[in-house]
């Protein structure tokens, strides 16, 4: 008799050859799992969707006036505060709320986890594509303020993309190491807050790059340590591309940032394919 | 011969039991300190910490599949049928041998697995029939035929968190129902929902089964279920197979440990809740020997080994017989009144007997349950506790239909007596007193 041709094989650590097939194939549960969460974020609520304006504004409106008014910042060449600010801040809450939504992903869908199959990491993706539909909402934050101060961007804002991707990469690596991690450590569910709460403070979200490399008092290691904050490559590239030519991209810091968010969505991914078998044992 | 669409071969599932650590997850700060405490003290210690123990759930399972099959798996709590289920199904990996398979596999762990409270049944329909692995336009295609089957049509538009828990149930499995894969598994799913919902799941389950030739895994506790939907079935116990064949004879099996000791069943707590333990049921006939195997028209004594934990006043006592196709005949406490004085603690035995039981052939289940005095609170739960068959020829009792022995099982199970009349004085009787032995 000759040998039956079997699609699907099982065996124990098994290297899926197929892992990016099946993704692809799993492609419809990816998006009705970012569509469920978008239907149910703002369900029952009176405002709906303006929260996801409103949380942004309200921050940048406290920023503004704690770092420029009370704190004397100063702002990017004569870009207004503001727009400074904003040009940060939606990049760091778009990061922020995509890296602890899909770490904390798998642990929400445990019943999903232990009951049906699919390549887990469509869980935390999918999450990053409802912060990502949030952010393009809190968009129209900066338009506004666009009009609100007469200023116009120049051709560098078709950038913004790009830099969105960056934005994208960074969150997922941090997100599916921390992901995979949480599943059998709960202790992360108390770290993620804690990361999110300090990255904003050794992020330039309220203030701007500038005001660490020309300061004389910061010594040269910590500068270099900043450097390799995958974020501040994220918002110094969003500023780059949102506030016309006023702002120059420091290369060597920008392609360090780079590197270490690509290091880290290798890590990510490299973490959690190696975790992925096990997760509906211990989750 | 069909071709094997599942191969399974030696496939074992082993946990590692921590006997110390009682929280549900491991905490980063106990496997840091363990870490440091073994380095600092002696060797014995740490192993006295860890007393870690090897479970094997599942060992040297191997089975082959052949398409359209219907296999049922069954076997007591703990034997390891879900975590078979859950490695067919990719959820988790075995530990050691391969299993091959051929097709789409889709598989039902859980009713509802990914409803969400918030959303509407139309959008839970889309969402769950996704996670369930169908495609767009075949949950498009098949709308109307779930929300139809699901009898759900007013509330659709309604949050499922405001469904009542019978709708709910009644959706989720209608999604699921109108799944199309090539192999498809079910867990005991059909545990939820009433009587008459879970007949109209069977019935489905059996139609699309047998009218499109799709293979089905199928575990359940119900071994009525069992016997009307598969072909043949597996026996799992303590993680292995203790046997596998024609679903008849291993669903015997499930009851009695096998067919050594015909007709004595040994059942054993079910819960912990439970006040009176059913310790072993005997079927005998009419001369007293214990049996399995009955013919039409014979006394069927049911002898039930009762251990009660305690002193009971006036139990209700139910003991109902039911086939594939749902219950047969019951003698009910709770309709004809007859109460024992009491259960005294300990020992007690309760006999019943079904007399000249006009049954067709087929298989049947006993199911039973005790309630205290009070009609209401259950001190021993309700469940199935023996089985057994009636093996008549049924040209052997005056039913000479060409098709008689095929029809039968599949039509009707009492027959009562009766008397046709036709025009020209033509009389048939067909009564039991003829037969009867």
């Amino acid at each position: 008799m000759p040998s039956q041709e079997f699609s699907v094989i099982i065996e124990p650590g098994r290297k899926k050859s197929f892992y990016w097939r099946d993704i692809w194939r799993f492609k419809g549960l990816f998006f009705y799992l970012a569509w469920r969460d978008i239907l149910v974020r703002y369900k029952q609520t009176a405002i709906g969707v303006l929260w996801s304006v409103i949380r942004p504004l309200l921050t940048i409106v406290v920023f503004t006036l704690v770092f420029n008014k009370l704190g004397n910042f100063p702002s990017e060449g004569a870009v207004p505060y503001a727009i400074m600010v904003c040009a940060g801040m939606l990049p760091w809450q778009y990061f922020s709320s995509a890296f602890s939504d899909s770490a904390n992903s798998l642990v929400a869908n445990s019943n999903l986890l232990t009951k049906v199959y699919f390549p887990r990491i469509i869980v935390p993706a999918s999450n990053v594509i409802v912060c990502l539909i949030d952010f393009l909402i809190s968009f129209v934050i900066l338009i506004g303020l666009y009009f609100y101060y007469q200023y116009t961007p120049d051709w560098r804002i078709v950038f913004v993309p790009v830099f969105l991707l960056l934005a994208t990469i960074t969150a997922m690596g941090f997100g599916l190491f921390i992901a995979a991690l949480n599943v059998k450590y709960r202790d992360f569910r108390y770290v993620i807050p804690f990361i999110v709460q300090f990255g904003l403070y050794i992020s330039p979200v309220g203030f701007s790059s500038s005001v660490v490399f020309s300061n004389p008092s910061i010594p040269q290691f910590l500068k270099y340590l900043y450097a390799l904050n995958p974020m501040v490559g994220v918002i110094d590239g969003f500023r780059w591309a949102m506030l016309g030519g006023s702002v120059d991209l420091h290369l060597p810091v920008f392609f360090a940032s780079v590197a270490v968010s690509i290091l880290f969505l290798f890590i990510g991914i490299w973490y959690f394919r190696r975790m992925e078998k096990s997760f509906a044992d211990v989750i | 011969m069909s071709e094997t669409i599942i191969k399974v071969e030696n496939i074992a599932k082993s946990y590692i039991l921590r006997h110390q650590q009682a929280e549900k997850y491991t905490a980063l700060r106990d496997v840091i300190t363990h870490k440091v405490k073994s380095i600092f003290s002696s060797a014995k210690e740490t192993d006295a910490f860890r007393s870690r123990e090897e479970f094997w759930a599942l060992k040297d399972i191997s089975f082959d599949v052949k398409k359209g099959d219907r296999i049922g798996i069954i076997g007591r709590n703990g034997a390891g049928k879900s975590t078979l289920l859950k490695i067919l199904s990719r959820i988790v990996e075995p530990t050691k041998g391969k299993i091959s398979m051929n097709g789409r596999v889709a598989s039902l762990l859980e009713v509802g697995t990914g409803f969400h409270p918030e959303l509407t049944g139309r959008e839970n329909i889309f969402l769950n029939g996704s996670i369930l692995g169908m495609g767009k336009r075949e949950i498009r295609q098949k709308f109307d035929e779930i929300v139809d089957f699901a009898g759900v049509e007013k509330f659709l538009d309604t949050p499922v968190k405001r469904y009542s828990s019978g709708m709910y149930v009644r959706l989720a499995f209608a999604v699921a129902a109108h799944l199309e894969p090539e192999i498809l598994i079910v867990d005991e799913v059909l545990a939820v929902g009433d009587a008459e919902f879970q007949n109209k799941c069977l019935g489905k389950m059996d139609e699309v089964s047998k009218s499109e030739g799709r293979t089905v895994l199928f575990v359940s506790h119900n071994m009525g279920a069992i016997n009307a939907l598969c072909n043949s079935a597996i026996l799992l116990d303590k993680g292995q197979i203790r046997s596998m064949g024609k679903t008849e004879t291993i669903t015997g099996m499930y009851f009695s440990g096998s067919y050594a000791e015909a007709g004595e069943f040994i059942i054993g707590k079910s819960s912990n809740d439970e006040k009176v333990i059913i310790e072993k049921v005997t079927l005998r006939d009419a001369m007293n020997r214990p049996q399995h195997t009955f013919q039409f028209g014979d006394n069927i004594q049911v002898e039930i080994e009762l251990d009660a934990l305690q002193e009971f006043e006036k139990p209700y006592l139910w003991i109902g017989i039911k086939n594939g196709r749902g219950p047969v005949t019951a003698a009910t406490a709770m309709i004809d009144g007859f109460r024992p004085a009491k259960f005294s603690k300990g020992h007690n035995t309760v006999k019943c007997t079904f007399l000249n039981v006009p049954f067709m052939p087929g298989q049947y289940t006993i199911h039973m349950g005790i309630r205290a005095a009070d009609g209401l609170s259950l001190i021993s739960d309700s469940k199935d506790v023996a089985i057994f068959s009636i093996s008549t020829i049924l040209s052997e009792i005056g039913l000479n239909g060409g098709l008689a022995d095929t029809l039968a099982s599949d039509s009707v199970s009492p027959l009562i007596p009766y008397i046709w009349e036709f025009e020209g004085d033509q009389k048939y009787s067909f009564d039991i007193k003829n037969y009867v032995k």
